[in-house]
């Protein structure tokens, strides 16, 4: 994330009040902020505060929940980490393409704009593809939401972060669909606050594929 | 596994009640004008709708308690069943949380934000709104509960393992969990749209340190509840799962913990307990440099203290805890912490006194509020750090003596405080002012009442009279202060009936206010009561805290000629965001969600109709031109 560059951007456009972008909520009448950010790349890093903490919270409850698993059902056995490096492989080149389309956002190219964003819907639909795969072969397995506390704790985490991800999946499809519908639509501000929330998601799941997933062979 | 579920019809029909009930006030308060109302997004608008949703529901947490205190009033009394009892005990802490005290610091906030650093709105008036529709229809979802005869009797912190389905099976655990998750979405959409609006939208030359106090200790519980809600947020979902689709996150049979369940629901309930206060002291900061005619004494202090007082807010959690058998290690960390948080508090009770010291006092019922609220909290927060050390704890667990401390604090402290903002700010709000003598009247006999209620608890609780229970024998020696116990609670409710009055009288025959209304020092003074729909016609710049009085008197105290209130100008000349329903039908949207979850068969088509409905209102959003 350049955030400097952006920032630059943002002001012009909070400068230039919101008739050209009269779809997003902006401080009314409001001509400029007081830190130059605009409100909502400022609300954006706000929520994402508060996302550490509901991921924190989850996080912490796998953990304490891990050892409890039965019988066979347990992480050691179960896992698949071929899978899930795969998996958290695409994820993580979407964020890539998530800085590619931005950027190409940003310079007003539309090809580029529009296929970087349909790399990132992509990416994000495998990795949500991946996800459900891995929850119907742990099924199938006979770990079901309810069989232990392990695999409670462990759908409950993985699966809060994949309805993260579906969100983020929604929300570019949209700004797919807004390119298509007007070609002349660059609103960077929307897609940068939509890639900060992108990558927020990126980096929680990389926790989650440490904490979850790799340190089983640690311990 | 599953447990509480109602057909889709016999769901429906509780809902319908409430709703007619809610939106017939509605109606009645706004007459010809609802749709305006509804539709509005305006800071000040949605302010009014909170205040005024606040009292109902006061009317209704206050008649829980005036229902357990008649039930206590003699021994062995069959007033209430102990089911109801109960029901009661939960409910009334419920309600007077996140249905009264929250709801009327929301409405300060909403209401006074934008007019104290000088802005013509929020950052994002819709969400604002939006806020508001989503905490009314979660206090509706609680409140079906009533209705159905299935009240939420396992206590507001809904201890694990009461809330299972073994212990609970009818559906008053479920109405309360995901009444909660609901008002939880709320206040933290809420708060990012405060915390947003502070930093972001002050006027020019406002630095941090030029915020009037009330809107840092705003800033400070929008911190807090950024950062505790999501906590609560997840510990509801996993007792929503458990009863549910029958995991066992609580469930000691199946390899769950049952005290998981305390720290998550302390690790965000005692930053709550901040999140309650902090507006309260915020308010009275305010109200008391006013009525002493002096600036806040040691601001700069003041505005740390809230800092210190948010940060250790964190740290403290488990002090609620002591007795469940943590260890000598956790149990004196929480103490020391504790003991460290009453630093912060205890320098601003100094400041306080401090700004009355040598002041010119107007005895107003504004300060007669704020002044008592000093002394209330004094003594409230001096029992609290009794219950700092775990070893008195353990002698105070679960007694009355605890009650007395929650309630100095929350009642004395919280409560005293937001009454004392609503004499302040209604000539701002309303054009109007309320009565003097009948505030007077309201303010001595809450201050009678109050003591009467609570002070006698704390011998109770040391007597050994445990907290909770529907009632006592007749020679256990409790008798003489239950009595008097609870006429104090009826002295109280006069004293509430006497603040509905002068409400109204405030409304139609109160003394016309014209903007300055208590010769006050923060610019929500400088235009005229009650404001004009865009605030501020020319956006001010600030050179000093205090902006208001220093542009009103010089540096050595004299009036500066020809400093007005604004004038007004043409609403049309200025832009302002338009109304919108949006969103209503997104908080509707979200209600249904929830409300699947009691509906069985069938309930997840329920949910999914609320999906749609949010995802196609939140596009209808995006798209709306305002």
């Amino acid at each position: 994330m350049s955030d400097s560059g952006h920032n630059a951007a943002a002001h012009d456009i909070a400068a230039s009040g919101h008739a050209d972008h009269g779809h997003d909520d902006h401080g009314a009448g409001h001509h400029y902020t007081v830190t130059g950010v605009d409100n909502r790349k400022f609300a954006m890093w706000t929520l994402i505060g508060s996302e550490c903490f509901l991921f924190g919270a989850l996080i912490i409850n796998y953990v304490i929940n891990s050892g409890k698993g039965t019988d066979k059902l347990t992480p050691q056995n179960i896992y698949n980490i071929d899978l899930t490096t795969i998996s958290t492989f695409i994820l993580l080149m979407s964020s890539v393409a998530m800085v590619l389309a931005l950027d190409a956002c940003g310079k007003k190219e539309l090809n580029k704009f529009r296929l970087w964003t349909f790399v990132v819907v992509l990416f994000g639909a495998m990795f949500l593809g991946c996800q459900v795969y891995e929850f119907q072969h742990f099924y199938h397995l006979g770990l079901g939401l309810s069989t232990n506390n392990f695999g409670s704790s462990f759908y409950l985490l993985t699966g809060c972060h994949g309805a993260h991800v579906a969100v983020g999946v929604m929300i570019m499809s949209s700004v797919l669909i807004r390119s298509f519908m007007n070609p002349k639509w660059f609103d960077s501000i929307v897609v940068e606050v939509t890639g900060l929330y992108w990558h927020f998601v990126d980096v929680i799941w990389i926790i989650i594929f440490t904490v979850v997933y790799l340190l089983v062979y640690v311990i | 596994m599953e447990c509480g579920g109602f057909t889709f019809l016999e769901m429906m029909k509780p809902l319908a009640i409430v709703f007619v009930i809610a939106f017939g006030i509605l109606a009645v308060c706004t007459r010809r004008d609802m749709w305006s109302w509804i539709t509005t997004v305006d800071h000040k608008r949605v302010g009014i709708l909170y205040g005024l949703s606040a009292l109902l529901f006061m009317v209704i947490g206050g008649t829980e308690a005036l229902l357990m205190r008649t039930q206590l009033l003699m021994p062995n009394n069959e007033f209430l069943s102990a089911k109801i009892y109960n029901g009661m005990v939960t409910m009334h802490g419920t309600t007077m949380i996140f249905l009264v005290i929250m709801p009327l610091s929301a409405a300060f906030f909403n209401y006074l934000t934008p007019l104290m650093i000088g802005a013509r709105d929020v950052a994002f008036p819709r969400l604002n709104a939006l806020s508001y529709w989503i905490f009314l229809f979660g206090g509706l979802l609680m409140h079906c509960s009533f209705i159905v005869n299935q009240i939420p009797n396992s206590g507001w912190f809904g201890y694990a393992n009461l809330t299972s389905c073994q212990y609970t099976a009818d559906a008053s655990v479920d109405f309360w969990a995901m009444g909660l998750q609901v008002l939880g979405l709320a206040s933290l959409i809420a708060a990012i749209n405060f915390f947003v609006t502070i930093l972001n939208m002050r006027a020019p030359g406002m630095t941090l340190l030029k915020m009037p106090i009330f809107i840092w200790t705003t800033l400070v519980t929008q911190v807090l509840l950024i950062f505790a809600l999501p906590v609560i947020t997840i510990a509801l979902v996993m007792i929503t799962f458990d009863r549910k689709f029958g995991t066992g996150f609580f469930n000691p049979g199946q390899g769950g913990d049952v005290l998981m369940w305390q720290h998550l629901f302390w690790v965000f309930g005692h930053p709550e307990v901040y999140i309650l206060i902090l507006p309260g002291m915020g308010i009275v900061s305010e109200i008391l440099a006013t009525f002493s005619k002096k600036p806040l004494f040691g601001y700069s202090v003041m505005v740390y203290s809230s800092c210190a007082i948010g940060f250790l807010g964190f740290a403290v959690w488990a002090h609620h805890m002591f007795t469940v058998g943590m260890g000598p290690w956790a149990n004196a960390i929480f103490s020391a912490a504790t003991m460290l948080i009453a630093v912060p508090t205890g320098v601003k009770i100094f400041n306080w006194i401090m700004t009355l010291w040598g002041g010119h006092i107007r005895f107003t019922t504004a300060n007669l509020f704020a002044i008592s609220f000093i002394a209330m909290f004094t003594m409230g927060g001096l029992s609290g750090i009794m219950h700092s050390s775990p070893p008195i704890d353990s002698q105070h667990q679960d007694s009355y003596f605890v009650v007395a401390h929650f309630h100095y604090v929350l009642y004395g402290g919280s409560i005293m405080a937001l009454f004392g903002g609503i004499y302040y700010w209604f000539p701002k709000i309303s054009g109007r002012y309320m009565n003097e003598t009948l505030g007077k009247i309201q303010f001595w006999l809450y201050m009678i009442g109050f003591n009467l209620t609570f002070f006698p608890m704390h011998f109770l609780g040391v007597q050994g009279m445990p907290r909770r229970n529907f009632t006592y024998a007749a020679d256990q020696g409790w008798n003489l202060w239950n009595l008097v116990c609870t006429m104090g609670a009826y002295m109280t409710a006069v004293g509430g009936i006497v603040f509905a009055v002068n409400v109204l009288y405030g409304l139609f025959r109160g003394k016309k206010a014209v903007g300055d209304d208590w010769n006050g020092r923060t610019l929500e003074w400088a235009i005229s009561s009650p404001p004009p729909i865009y605030n501020f016609a020319v956006e001010p710049t600030v050179s000093h805290l205090d902006e208001w009085w220093h542009l009103k008197y010089d540096e050595n105290g004299k009036r500066r000629p020809g400093v007005e209130i604004e004038a007004h100008v043409d609403p049309a000349t200025i832009h302002l965001p338009g109304p919108s329903y949006f969103p209503i039908l997104l908080a509707f949207g979200i209600l249904l969600g929830a409300v699947g979850f009691f509906v069985t068969p069938g309930g997840l088509y329920v949910s999914l109709v609320g999906v749609v409905l949010m995802i196609g209102s939140s596009y209808g959003w995006a798209f709306e031109k305002t």
